[in-house]
């Protein structure tokens, strides 16, 4: 019995190690599906939440709301007749040079339910899966700026590997000076400090704080154009050869609810 | 035997592992998500026989790799390892003692992660570790060296309340009784 026991536990654990990717795939959905009840269960929970907290409102609180909301959606209507406007001189230049055209963003939204149950990455899940036509390497944003990509899609849910992420690398460009660089590795999981560092290729004098960084566009995973962040300090690596900034992202990783993926 | 308490420390895995994927704000205040996973494989190995720790530390390991971007197979070792090393010093463990029950759940809380994640530098991919991640390993110990009295508390009383009913010794004997009076 006693050999019997630690015999058994390495066969599993060979086994389990061993596993064809497709095999592990399917072993690891079969096992996760045991968890969608606590998850349908959580959001719920949260809805019926949601619902008797509305009930707590007052009548002026909701006016003061809805007044406030129509100021917003005048000024973005204004924004976005500049933006038409401006879109349409884009085009126009763009066929006269005869560039190829801009591809505008299509998003879908999806709500996070949970994120990893371990330390050791960043990433969180969204209840946007296979069946919802999720696939792998999606780009994942909020109105504020990038999230990540979709690391790996099941079913019902999908995983998102975080900005920071050894996963999720980004090539970015800083607006006001088009230099590049790209978004190192976070050196923990936690994203409280909601920062990443950013490496220049060369070593930049122009890199300033408060400027804003973009994606590049040119790994085929991320449009360009989306915000990542805006710089906060930079300082001088390598001997000089290149410049390392600390960014601020735009999106609020540690307080996720509801995101956008970028649909073709 | 009765399964049902087998069952419920199951469930208990399941919800630990549920609890670990929510709780954004806890998880960035404290650096990391409070697992109570190794503190009830203690409890399993102490408590059941090798199987269904064996079997609970499958279910657990198979449904933290699940939820996360991990191999297939990587947390079950630790928590396998775990649970077999408890066991097979089951004897010489003072299982009724507290104090006895704080350290296991220091131990394990530090082994597991610990362990984890020397599995994942040699077989998987890149991990986020750096400085925190002592503090992480510090803070899983501690929290488990306090959560594994509890757990045993507690499923104690429910093996108590849901468990075959222990037979009632006595050491009256009716043919030792000595009878006072004539007859």
């Amino acid at each position: 019995m006693h050999y019997l026991m630690p015999g058994a536990a390495l066969a599993l654990a060979l086994v389990f190690l061993n596993l064809p990717p497709t095999a592990a795939d399917r072993l690891k959905l079969a096992v996760s599906t045991l968890f969608l009840p606590l998850f349908g269960l959580n959001r719920s929970i949260q809805a019926v939440a949601d619902e008797a907290s509305y009930g707590l409102l007052t009548r002026s609180t909701l006016i003061r709301e809805v007044e406030r909301l129509q100021r917003e959606n005048q000024q973005l209507k204004l924004g976005a007749a500049q933006t038409a406007d401006a879109l349409a001189e884009n085009s126009r230049l763009r066929t006269a040079l005869g560039w190829q055209g801009r591809a505008s963003w299509k998003g879908r939204a999806a709500r996070v339910i949970g994120r990893e149950p371990t330390t050791w990455w960043r990433s969180v899940l969204i209840d946007y899966g296979s069946l919802q036509g999720a696939q792998v390497n999606q780009t994942v944003m909020t109105p504020e700026g990038l999230v990540g990509r979709i690391r790996s899609v099941q079913p019902t849910f999908s995983q998102v590997a975080l900005i920071g992420d050894p996963e999720c690398g980004v090539s970015v460009v800083i607006n006001e000076t088009r230099e590049p660089g790209t978004i190192l590795e976070a050196r923990s999981a936690t994203l409280s400090d909601g920062m990443v560092t950013m490496r220049t290729l060369q070593h930049s004098v122009t890199a300033m704080a408060g400027q804003s960084v973009t994606t590049l566009g040119n790994g085929g995973v991320f449009p360009k154009g989306i915000p990542v962040g805006q710089i906060i300090d930079t300082r001088s690596v390598d001997g000089g050869l290149s410049t390392e900034a600390r960014l601020k992202l735009g999106a609020q990783l540690n307080r996720l609810e509801e995101v956008w993926v970028l649909t073709p | 035997m009765n399964w049902l308490p087998v069952l419920l420390l199951y469930v208990a895995v399941w919800l630990a592992i549920f609890v670990q994927t929510q709780f954004p704000a806890l998880t960035e205040w404290l650096g990391l998500a409070p697992s109570l996973v190794p503190a009830l494989i203690v409890h399993a190995a102490l408590t059941h026989s090798s199987w269904v720790t064996f079997g609970l530390a499958v279910f657990a390991g198979l449904g933290l790799d699940s939820l996360s971007p991990m191999k297939l197979g990587i947390h079950y070792l630790p928590l396998l390892a775990l649970g077999l090393a408890i066991q097979a010093r089951q004897h010489l463990i003072l299982r009724d003692q507290t104090y006895a029950r704080i350290f296991l759940g220091l131990a394990a809380g530090t082994f597991v992660p610990l362990a984890t994640l020397l599995l994942l530098t040699v077989t998987d991919r890149p991990v986020l570790s750096g400085w925190s991640t002592g503090w992480q390993l510090v803070f899983s110990g501690l929290f488990n060296a306090m959560a594994c009295p509890v757990c045993f508390r507690i499923f104690d009383w429910l093996e108590r309340v849901l468990g075959d009913p222990r037979p009632v010794e006595s050491s009256f004997r009716p043919d030792r009784q000595i009878k006072r009076g004539r007859n």
